[in-house]
């Protein structure tokens, strides 16, 4: 009971964790992308679409990588060079990629209805680790993306806190025009921060359909990108943190499974609401963005 | 200028069709065929232009409340879990409201639609003014948990008491908005939306406290310099969305569902988005935008009945009038330099700081 709750946690916080990690990147640079969400759905889609009709699971990875990252570039156009609300920008974002995947998964396969389904990535055990009890199977049986997503995370924080390039970020992300006046690109640095995040975002969706649920419903996304933002916040733009924050939004996500399996007289939709309800109490306690980037959110427009 | 105001939004939605054109072109249907369909569906007939406007109701409540909010840089994303709040609250309230005349039953649905929206945007407003929590991410977030009340709702407490389908009991003859116009499903909501969005208008244009809200848009810190109470002006403007929003919702339930059902919202508040900025966040306007848009989802299901195009489309059109729209609007194409050129070329030292109001 306890060990497949930790992996159904740690399985679940996985695509969070890769959303959340390219959104740390991005807000560094002064962006914030609600258009995650999206990009999210679109490499879900595209992912699995790509690995259904070429039958490679690593050709649909790349698919998912390369259509958020289409996704994030459009965005960045949006946003970056054309300084239009990234809230605004963001949330068409959304709209599109959920109306551009619905219309093309129910053209393929709304009408046959044959099975949009791939065999999974598969879980590899390493070695005898994944025998050590109750914590085994969940950090030491898992598939490739999931060590990718953990291992990622001290090279990030060491990355941000530590090069030369996250002090680049940081200085688009906190004074924009001053980077601009010691000879940065903050046009330049933005895009490559939104097109990093769109191949950590395509991987997040991605696992959701090759590796989580082997398939696509409309939506499949469900609010996971929108999560990844408020861990970004509840981690305080820190990759450790942001790991913890995935890690806990995970744990929400796979106790609504437990519970649901405890059959309590609880109406099941209660714990389908957990995850975001546990967002707003995290972000009620801990939510000042004290620790923001100060040019968060504000277009920069060179003159 | 005034010329563009008008011919811009003209302008996106002819590119946007355009474009529309290309993803039909690769789904392998005929483009000319589908615009025919949704324009048969849409303003075919009387009763499908009545249908239209049955559409654009509710999005002119959510247009209403998204403009509100985003007049004063609140950026309120929660319109469909404020609508979905009203309408639970007013669909609760309904079916016990027998023996009520009209005039008392309908203004009680519509105050617990009201007080439904009110709670859920006040929410968000008071997270945002006391926690300063980013009420982008509380909105989202509530509406899922609104959505998911009301499916354990209608699944639970306000199941019909037959319990045969995910729906709540009908609401009491007294608390139905009357049906004038039969077998149309248009009703006087629809006079409510307009008397609303010409109520909204003098707000934001003509009052105080509509200015001081647009100049919370402006500039926060300004404003507060200027002693405007930011965070109670902050909850009180989210939480009028909010209302507005959930009043739509109270509408809905009243005049064309007269019960709860699961999927009751299919978007709207997200729509209402798109709504909201085609018409400049201009409440009048917003009355003319939602009729396209109500005209887009009720072409959308001809559409599909005659090209079997889903009408998921829509969101396609939706999110693409929106970025177009965006970039018609910007002051800021000379971004755009930087894309092709690697590296900025504009001098820097050129303009004086007080020309920077982009």
């Amino acid at each position: 009971m306890l060990e497949a709750f930790l992996t159904s946690t740690i399985a679940m916080a996985t695509p969070i964790l890769l959303a959340a990690l390219g959104e740390t990147i991005v807000e560094y640079s002064g962006v914030i992308n609600i258009g995650i969400e999206g990009s999210m759905l679109c490499g879900a889609f595209f992912g699995l679409a790509a690995a259904y009709f070429s039958g490679s699971l690593a050709l649909g990875m790349i698919a998912a990588v390369a259509a958020a990252i289409a996704l994030n570039a459009l965005l960045a156009l949006l946003v970056v060079n054309l300084a239009v609300s990234q809230v605004v920008a963001g949330t068409a974002l959304d709209i599109l990629a959920l109306g551009l995947t619905g219309v093309f998964y129910r053209r393929l396969f709304g009408i046959t209805g044959k099975a949009f389904t791939v065999a999974p990535i598969r879980p590899i055990a390493l070695g005898p680790l994944a025998h050590i009890p109750v914590v085994g199977p969940a950090l030491f049986d898992q598939n490739v993306i999931v060590y990718a997503a953990f291992a990622l995370v001290p090279c990030i924080a060491g990355v941000l806190s530590r090069s030369r390039y996250g002090l680049e970020l940081r200085a688009a992300g906190e004074r924009p025009e001053a980077a601009d006046a010691l000879g940065l690109n903050v046009y330049r640095i933005r895009w490559q921060a939104l097109l990093i995040a769109g191949a950590l975002t395509g991987l997040a969706g991605g696992y959701l359909t090759m590796a989580y649920a082997d398939t696509f419903v409309e939506g499949i996304s469900a609010g996971r990108g929108f999560v990844a933002l408020a861990v970004v916040i509840v981690g305080r733009w820190n990759a450790y943190g942001v790991a913890a924050a995935s890690v806990l939004f995970g744990s929400a996500m796979a106790l609504q499974f437990a519970l649901q399996a405890s059959g309590t007289a609880i109406p099941y939709q209660l714990f389908l609401a957990l995850p975001y309800a546990l967002t707003l109490a995290v972000l009620a306690i801990f939510g000042g963005q004290a620790n923001a980037p100060s040019a968060l959110g504000e277009p920069y427009v060179r003159r | 200028m005034k010329a563009g105001i008008i011919a811009k939004p003209i302008a996106a939605v002819i590119l946007a069709a355009a474009l529309i054109a290309l993803v039909l072109l690769a789904l392998g249907a005929s483009p000319f065929g589908v615009m025919g369909a949704l324009w048969q569906g849409a303003f075919g007939t009387w009763l499908a232009f009545t249908e239209t406007l049955v559409k654009a109701m509710p999005l002119v409540f959510c247009g209403l409340a998204v403009a509100i909010a985003f007049q004063g840089a609140l950026w309120n994303i929660g319109a469909d879990g404020q609508l979905i709040a009203g309408a639970t609250l007013a669909g609760a309230l309904g079916p016990a409201l027998t023996h009520w005349p009209h005039l008392l039953a309908i203004p009680a649905m519509l105050a617990a639609g009201v007080a439904g929206g009110a709670t859920w945007g006040g929410v968000a407003g008071w997270l945002r003014a006391r926690r300063d929590v980013n009420e982008i991410i509380s909105t989202i977030m509530l509406n899922f948990v609104a959505a998911q009340i009301l499916s354990a709702a209608v699944h639970g407490p306000l199941m019909e008491p037959s319990r045969a389908y995910p729906k709540s009991a009908p609401i009491a003859p007294g608390a139905e908005l009357h049906l004038y116009f039969a077998p149309s499903r248009l009703n006087l909501a629809m006079a409510l939306a307009v008397a609303l969005a010409a109520g909204c208008y003098l707000f934001l244009f003509r009052t105080r406290a509509g200015f001081e809200l647009r100049a919370l848009g402006r500039n926060r810190r300004a404003s507060a310099f200027f002693g405007i109470p930011i965070a109670r002006l902050t909850t009180r403007t989210l939480a009028l969305s909010g209302a507005l929003a959930g009043l739509g919702g109270a509408v809905q339930v009243s005049a064309i569902t007269h019960r709860l059902y699961e999927t009751l919202s299919p978007g709207w508040g997200y729509e209402a988005i798109a709504v909201a900025l085609v018409a400049r966040l201009n409440p009048l306007a917003i009355v003319a935008t939602a009729i396209f848009f109500g005209a887009l989802d009720n072409g959308a299901q001809a559409m599909q009945r005659a090209e079997g195009v889903s009408p998921v489309l829509v969101q396609v059109i939706q999110g693409m009038v929106i970025m177009i729209l965006l970039a018609f609007d910007t002051s800021a194409w000379s971004g755009m330099r930087t894309v092709f050129a690697g590296a900025p070329t504009v001098p820097a030292a050129n303009t004086p700081a007080a020309a920077s109001d982009a």
